[in-house]
């Protein structure tokens, strides 16, 4: 089984080769022909407009009224209110919209956090100390990569509410706080970058095993550490099912469940639709100039967990 | 001396317990336990006693009989037809687009790679809802510019009708995450060295012949994992049906299984069945993503 071994090709720097931004790419084959180059431009342009089309979509909607919204073209501006109506996001019902912004930063914020340092602390332990039953569990771990959240959601569901947890905050953020795959991306991390050696200087030193983890373990796996809490926290943010079916109190909403419960509205108070678009623009656009300055973080993360032997 | 070595011996018996404890804990909390739970709750069902079951009720074993109501039902059934007809189309697809933008971004002949590949990752940050209201918004005529474009140019397509809404679901599927996949086989094909290159280049390999003996091999391992990680996603089909079922008539509540679990639990109050649906989806999770393990592992043994 391939996911088991440990990545070969691991680079435990989490550096990305010299050639990767800026300079041309070594695809390596010379004479490239104006025609290839028209050809291949052509084709990434193509992709780009589909992948930007909603995007785009999104920008122009949300300067519209909700009028205009139905009655104009879609691809184009027509009397521009953006300030208007991002007025009305976040004043409408008390301005439950910040509301929900607060949670999803919350639960996406406290969830990756937690879930990084947990996984730092178990993938470590996994990866440079031997104790009984030290695979077996590894293997549940990445069983649990497997394992569809979404069906592990209602019967959750069922336990936390007869624990009397549903509806609250920890409804959500407990079962973020768990990530199987930064457990799987911290043991391969940790067995390929840190020494055993210097864990034994440490030791012999006098250095007690939390103050090594601290000390040393965590700074040497913050390359690791950083590209878990990106997916942690993506995953939270983006997270639908679990909140919904945990909560009903929508003051504990997170935006995507706030915003779908707008649109479920909109067919009784057209206004809604408005709101809808303009919300889903405040929320998606911060994250999306995020996303792109983060990116080396991710493609570097990427190869350790793509990699395998 | 032996004090001086027994210390350390123990203390370092008790670090690696102490450093899993916590998310063993939770790890139990959140997948061990809701997964054996879900397994009881599936085998019980709620029993009435008493003359025309009026004498009240009680939780009973009932052996498989969900299991075997689950996969009599109809409905369920189409639904796991349906996601599995999904998988067969949107899996190659996924994969294919985004192995082919990734060998385009790493041919010699791409220009503006670092913009093209910021604008392919971009939707991986909007939220599978956020995603499918927005595609919404572009499937709905009357409101979409594409639709009412098309009508204009004489062409007249229904997104949201019966044959073509599973499709216009792939769509939204494909738009959040290629992307990602793109930057997973981008990475991956950064890490070939330049040597491989130089040496295909001397043995007279063209450009085809490169990304067929040199680059697609190497990406195996990504390819893997990206198709893995697809399987598990579709079968999981949950948010974009729910979102577009208000406009498109053709979405029932038993449209995916994960519908039909969560239409089971809240809406009828069948905790039973949907515990059974809950296991059936998490079981064929398993059997579908290591089942491609072990086939491609198998193939990986012939070459």
């Amino acid at each position: 089984m391939s996911l088991q071994t440990p990545a070969r090709a691991v680079r435990p720097s989490g550096v990305t080769p010299a050639s990767d931004d800026g300079t041309p790419p070594r695809g390596g084959i010379s004479g490239v022909t104006t025609r290839s180059r028209i050809l291949v431009t052509g084709l990434l342009v193509a992709a780009a407009g589909y992948f930007l089309l909603p995007v785009y979509w999104l920008v122009v909607a949300s300067t519209k009224s909700t009028g205009e919204l139905f009655g104009s073209f879609g691809l184009w501006f027509s009397q521009p209110q953006l300030l208007s109506n991002l007025h009305q996001v976040v004043t409408y019902d008390d301005a439950i919209y910040l509301r929900w912004a607060a949670n999803s930063l919350l639960y996406a914020g406290v969830g990756a956090g937690v879930a990084t340092l947990l996984a730092a602390m178990s993938g470590y332990a996994l990866a440079k100390f031997s104790f009984t039953g030290r695979d077996t569990l590894f293997n549940v771990v990445l069983g649990g990569v497997l394992l569809p959240a979404t069906a592990l959601a209602l019967p959750m569901y069922l336990l936390f509410s007869k624990a009397g947890l549903a509806n609250t905050y920890w409804a959500v953020l407990l079962p973020s706080f768990v990530s199987p795959f930064g457990v799987y991306l911290c043991r391969i991390y940790a067995a390929a970058s840190i020494p055993d050696e210097l864990l034994e200087a440490a030791r012999i030193d006098g250095a007690g095993e939390f103050r090594i983890f601290g000390v040393v373990a965590l700074r040497i796996m913050t390359p690791a550490l950083v590209t878990i809490f990106l997916f942690q926290f993506v995953g939270i943010w983006n997270n639908y099912f679990l909140p919904l079916v945990m909560l009903s109190d929508s003051k504990l909403y997170p935006i995507t469940l706030g915003l779908t419960s707008w649109q479920s509205f909109a067919d009784r108070q057209p206004q809604l639709y408005q709101l809808t678009v303009g919300g889903a623009f405040v929320s998606v656009v911060p994250l999306m100039i995020a996303m792109v300055a983060l990116q080396r973080f991710w493609r570097s993360g990427l190869t350790e967990g793509s990699v395998k032997g | 001396m032996p004090t001086r070595t027994r210390a350390p011996r123990r203390r370092r018996n008790l670090a690696p317990v102490a450093f899993v404890a916590p998310f063993l804990l939770l790890f139990l909390l959140t997948f061990a336990v809701p997964i054996a739970y879900a397994v009881h709750q599936s085998v019980m069902d709620v029993e009435y006693t008493g003359p025309l079951g009026l004498g009240g009720s009680r939780t009973a074993f009932v052996g498989l009989s969900n299991y075997s109501h689950a996969l009599s039902d109809d409905a369920f059934l189409r639904s796991v037809g349906r996601v599995l007809l999904f998988a067969v189309v949107q899996v190659p697809v996924m994969v294919a687009l985004a192995a082919g933008l990734a060998l385009l971004l790493d041919s010699a002949s791409a220009r503006g790679v670092r913009f093209f590949r910021a604008a392919y990752f971009l939707p991986y940050g909007v939220p599978g809802v956020i995603a499918s209201i927005l595609w919404g918004f572009l499937y709905v005529p009357g409101v979409s510019p594409l639709v009412d474009g098309m009508r204009h140019l004489g062409v007249s397509v229904d997104l949201l009708g019966g044959s073509t809404v599973l499709w216009s679901i792939a769509n939204i599927v494909v738009w959040e995450f290629a992307g990602y996949n793109v930057l997973v086989l981008v990475a991956q094909l950064r890490t070939i060295p330049a040597e491989l290159y130089e040496a295909a280049r001397i043995d007279g390999a063209g450009a085809w012949t490169t990304v067929r003996y040199v680059k697609l091999p190497l990406l195996r391992p990504a390819l893997v994992l990206t198709t893995v990680f697809t399987i598990i996603g579709t079968l999981q089909l949950f948010a974009e049906p729910l979102v577009l079922r208000p406009v498109s008539s053709s979405i029932d509540s038993a449209y995916t299984p994960n519908l039909s679990a969560y239409n089971e639990a809240f809406t009828n109050d069948n905790y039973h069945l949907a515990a059974a649906e809950a296991v059936l989806l998490a079981l064929a999770a398993f059997v579908l993503s290591f089942g491609f393990l072990r086939l491609i592992n198998k193939r990986g043994g012939d070459a």
